[in-house]
């Protein structure tokens, strides 16, 4: 077994709602970083894997809970743990070099010496030649290596990156990727372990030796996976295949788990939280299912790539149109349901038909509104009305995103309408 | 005070709208009664304000100024509706002089130097000059003096207004301004539809800066004193100049509070729904800004008396925006653009004579009267004033720079300190007159230090709002590598901090310089009662000489005072802030 570097026990974090409600981000948290290994953290946006994160590099406090470092300082000029952001975080008014240097300024290394080891990790780094210049002039690929190098020249133990490739394009993105590996691999860099925050699966299985993916809006870690690949994995082999299809499905399933109220089924309840996607992207998503080569059935890592829209927004379209009964999702795979086919081949007025017809049967909240609205003598309801009662069973945010996903869809269904301006919602026509 | 079109890069609120919880709006009966009390109380308030103003000339004799607190709610609605009058010829200043420098590019290169000009004269210096014409058009009437007032507290306020609607007007995005002509949009329509409402944000934040500076200057406005002629208008400026020659506390106290319910007011049912409103035109939305709210704007939203009320009015607006005035540019597909110069250099040629024209005209005028030992003793002055100036904006940037910093970058604290600080910026100095005047004479202190000060007093603020500013918008990122890297103490300062808010702290520090020139008119010269101090400087020369009624003399501090401010603006603070906008570029 490899030297334990870090341990977290117990960590949990919580914020109390301005309505004095307790959000949980992290749930009892148990986690060991070893010495030689990358770990991978995947998990949808809010799942707390970032907090995580934060909370390693010090830069948060867990509510509960402690971590404690096993390892001792190497030297008085280095740091233990740098950070990779995905937004790069340069300091726009500093040159490259500068940028690189602020830690070893911060570090008390002496002048010379500290310039000699920030042109070595530009050098490492591949950034010769840009010393002088401002971030402004970079492109987002080099902008990312000074945040590399940056972090790098502290000679840190332990590397936390969080989501470093997501800011850049596919291209730079993968070259970098197979930089950083190099210099890991080859031991190039003294670094004893990296922790790499993403929602790219991909990435994690072709980068980590573990994997741990977090559940959606429960904060704890859903399963940890061992990857046995050997470096440099090829994305087209087999057992790579498997291995993304494996998570995904880990990840398909967890969403089922959670905001719907049954596994097996779709139907939920008024107080469920609802994706928010556009109609006009469903109808779109439908379209591309119901032809080829799909012809209403895809394989959901498939369509996803094919898609590219990134994971999580693949899952949340999949996962409206699972509680819209337009579609089914099934060991990793979707199909259009019969009215999800008409959908596809209806005109724009059927489809509004069909569209309204379903979100009154499948979505209890639209189902409601509407109701409610037609109850009222001046068919107009204030649109605090709603916030207030589905407050009493989810958070406000949670509640305004619902609201928010119902509006969406019940405007482009001419089920219902809403003015911003008074706050309110209709049955009207809009106002000329 | 001088601003150079602060962009609306913060917004303090005097007090939230919690007084109506979304929670407990009260039914739709409730809500018409209140809407239709505003509405009705705003217009008994302006009919009663133009019947007092047009009152003849003798009643400011018949009713002096009475420092009894019954009177003071009169007072404040007087001073009120002068403000408000100002404000709204500001606007129609601002829509006028704006847009046609705007749009001309001939008359932009005279009126944008003008412009400069104009907000460096000091707002007392116009009037001296404007008192005598005024009351010549209303002979017999109020309204001569009335005029004067409002034309004052109009200089105190015009000025940024028209410099953020022009900056905005150049800088309309490229894809609107496509839009627009792609669409064929008339002159006139395009105005309205997209330059307007491009412009507005940065508009209404420099009317609310504007408000501010006219309360700072109100009793200036309002107790104005030329040579032999004392006139006190009823307002709150007259009662506190009444308080401070009466040696009166108490009454001082009144009117402090007074206006505090008034700016309090004013924030609650102008700027509030005007701001909550401009929210809607802004161009860049960043996620997780806070929208400014208004229980006023909700209110008559939700109302369906206003909506009614309002029916006739979105009505005109709707026609009038039809107007096709001003023809839509046509595409050319003629290439044959090489305009004639001619008009070009006809154009200079009048510029230049217009100039030789007054330059002979101002060497007429003080050829006789003015001496160059008179030059000479004032450019002395003007040389003390500026050192003042200069030291106390560098002692109050040393104050407020790192407590701005610390504010900043706690978000709650924030929300406390800036509407307290945008209030206490709108307090006349002469309200601190009795301290300062005690103080001195007590500790047999030197005036000519001592009082230096009060010159600071209201604009130091703008230091502390922009560095504030400046503070809650570095960016999270870059604080969390700056703690995951370990930077701290002088470095965190030196390299990080101050380079980031340089910009806003000049922005600041600009409004602040050219308000204490201004204000040293006010704050060179202090009584209390019987019992006065006198500071050297150029703000003291201007008071003595406008005490003295000597024309030629107060043009001469005047010039002096506005062409050190140009001069000023145009050798530090212009190359500094295009250094720093040169730096500070993001991405």
């Amino acid at each position: 077994m490899a030297e334990m570097l870090l341990e977290l026990k117990n960590v949990t974090q919580s914020f109390t709602k301005p309505e004095g409600r307790v959000l949980k981000v992290l749930d009892n948290i148990d986690l060991t970083l070893h010495e030689g290994e990358i770990i991978g953290v995947l998990g949808k946006s809010g799942s707390g894997k970032s907090t995580l994160l934060r909370i390693i590099a010090g830069l948060t406090t867990p509510t509960t809970g402690s971590v404690s470092h096993k390892f001792k300082s190497a030297s008085r000029d280095a740091l233990d743990i740098a950070m990779v952001f995905q937004t790069f975080a340069l300091f726009p008014w500093l040159t490259v070099l500068q940028n690189v240097q602020l830690g070893l300024e911060a570090l008390g290394v002496p002048e010379k010496e500290m310039r000699r080891r920030a042109l070595e990790a530009i050098d490492l780094i591949g950034l010769d030649g840009y010393e002088s210049a401002y971030p402004r002039e970079l492109s987002g690929g080099m902008k990312q290596r000074v945040g590399f190098a940056r972090a790098l020249v502290v000679n840190p133990s332990i590397l936390l990156m969080d989501e470093p490739f997501s800011g850049l394009d596919v291209l730079t993105a993968e070259t970098l990727k197979t930089d950083f590996l190099d210099l890991w691999l080859e031991r190039k860099i003294p670094l004893k372990t990296v922790m790499l925050v993403t929602h790219n699966i991909e990435e994690a299985v072709l980068m980590s030796d573990r994997i741990l993916i977090f559940s959606a809006n429960e904060g704890h870690i859903a399963a940890e996976i061992k990857v046995d690949l050997t470096y440099p994995r090829d994305r087209q082999s087999a057992s790579f295949s498997a291995m993304v299809e494996q998570i995904y499905t880990i990840m398909t399933s967890g969403m089922l788990k959670r905001g719907l109220s049954t596994a097996r089924t779709s139907e939920i309840s008024m107080h469920d939280k609802l994706p928010r996607v556009s109609p006009n992207q469903l109808a779109g998503l439908m379209e591309e299912l119901a032809g080829p080569p799909y012809n209403g059935r895809a394989d959901l890592p498939a369509l996803d790539q094919a898609l590219g829209l990134g994971t999580e927004e693949v899952l949340h379209l999949v996962d409206a149109l699972r509680i819209l009964k337009f579609a089914d999702v099934a060991e990793g795979d979707i199909h259009l349901t019969s009215t999800g086919q008409l959908f596809a081949d209806a005109d724009t007025q059927k489809r509004k038909q069909i569209f309204a017809e379903h979100l009154l049967h499948n979505v209890p909240l639209a189902a409601y509104v509407h109701r409610v609205l037609q109850s009222r003598p001046g068919k107009h309801a204030p649109r605090i009305r709603f916030v207030t009662q589905l407050e009493d069973h989810m958070t406000e945010d949670d509640a305004i995103e619902a609201l928010s996903a119902v509006t969406s869809w019940a405007r482009y269904a001419e089920l219902f309408a809403y003015d911003d301006n008074s706050e309110t919602y209709n049955l009207e026509n809009p106002e000329a | 005070m001088r601003f150079s079109g602060i962009s609306a890069r913060f917004v303090p609120n005097i007090a939230s709208g919690g007084l109506l919880g979304r929670r407990a709006l009260p039914r739709q009966f409730w809500l018409d009664g209140l809407a239709f009390m505003l509405v009705a109380t705003f217009l008994i308030f302006i009919s009663w304000g133009m019947s007092e103003m047009s009152a003849p000339l003798r009643r400011l004799h018949q009713d002096p100024i009475s420092l009894d607190i019954a009177y003071l709610p009169e007072y404040a609605m007087r001073t009120t509706l002068r403000m408000l009058i100002a404000v709204c010829f500001s606007l129609l200043f601002t829509l006028l002089y704006a847009t046609l420098a705007a749009k001309s590019r001939k008359a932009g290169q005279l009126l944008i130097p003008l412009l400069d000009i104009l907000q460096s004269v000091p707002v007392l210096g116009y009037i001296s000059f404007t008192v005598t014409a005024f009351m010549a058009l209303f002979p017999d009437s109020m309204m001569g003096v009335e005029c004067a007032a409002i034309f004052a507290i109009f200089t105190s306020q015009a000025w940024n207004m028209t410099f953020s609607l022009y900056q905005s007007l150049r800088t309309v995005p490229h894809d609107m301004d496509e839009a627009a002509f792609v669409f064929r949009l008339s002159g006139w329509q395009k105005f309205w539809k997209i330059e307007m409402p491009y412009a507005m944000p940065g508009l209404i934040w420099n009317m609310m800066i504007s408000m501010s500076g006219g309360w700072f200057f109100v009793v200036a406005s309002e107790a104005i004193t030329l040579g032999n002629q004392k006139i006190m208008l009823p307002g709150i400026g007259s009662y506190i100049a009444l308080a401070i020659s009466e040696r009166n506390m108490s009454a001082i106290g009144w009117a402090i509070t007074t206006m505090g319910i008034v700016i309090l007011l004013y924030d609650q049912f102008l700027f509030r729904p005007l701001l909550s409103w401009s929210d809607k035109f802004r161009y860049e939305q960043t996620a997780g800004e806070e929208m400014p709210t208004s229980w006023v704007r909700q209110l008559f939203i939700k109302s369906r008396f206003t909506r009614k009320f309002l029916i006739p009015f979105v009505w005109i607006s709707r026609i009038v925006l039809r107007i096709r005035l001003f023809a839509p540019q046509v595409p050319n597909f003629h290439f044959t653009t090489r305009e004639s110069k001619l008009f070009d250099y006809l154009w200079y040629l009048l510029l230049a004579l217009a100039f030789m024209i007054s330059a002979r005209y101002m060497v007429g005028f003080f050829q006789n009267s003015v001496t160059w030992a008179d030059v000479l003793h004032v450019a002395s002055l003007t040389l003390i004033t500026l050192i003042r100036v200069v030291v106390l904006i560098t002692l109050a940037s040393l104050l407020w720079v790192p407590l701005g910093v610390l504010i900043g970058l706690r978000p709650r604290l924030a929300r406390i300190v800036l509407p307290l600080a945008q209030f206490l910026s709108a307090f006349p100095a002469n309200l601190l007159f009795p301290v300062a005047v005690m103080l001195i004479s007590y500790y047999n202190a030197n005036p000519d230090i001592w009082l230096s000060p009060l010159m600071v007093l209201g604009t130091q603020w703008y230091i502390l709002f922009n560095v504030v500013a400046g503070a809650s918008a570095f960016p999270n990122d870059l604080l969390d590598t700056a703690r995951n890297l370990r930077v701290g103490g002088w470095l965190w300062w030196r390299k990080l901090m101050l380079p980031f808010i340089f910009p806003y702290y000049l922005t600041g520090a600009i409004a602040a310089s050219g308000g204490a020139w201004n204000a040293s008119i006010v704050a060179e010269v202090v009584s209390w009662g019987n019992q006065s101090y006198t500071a050297t400087g150029l703000g003291s020369y201007i008071a003595q000489m406008t005490q003295a009624g000597d024309y030629v003399h107060i043009v001469l501090g005047i010039g002096m005072m506005a062409l050190t401010v140009v001069l000023f603006n145009q050798c530090i603070w212009h190359p500094l802030y295009e250094l720093a906008a040169r730096k500070l570029r993001m991405g």
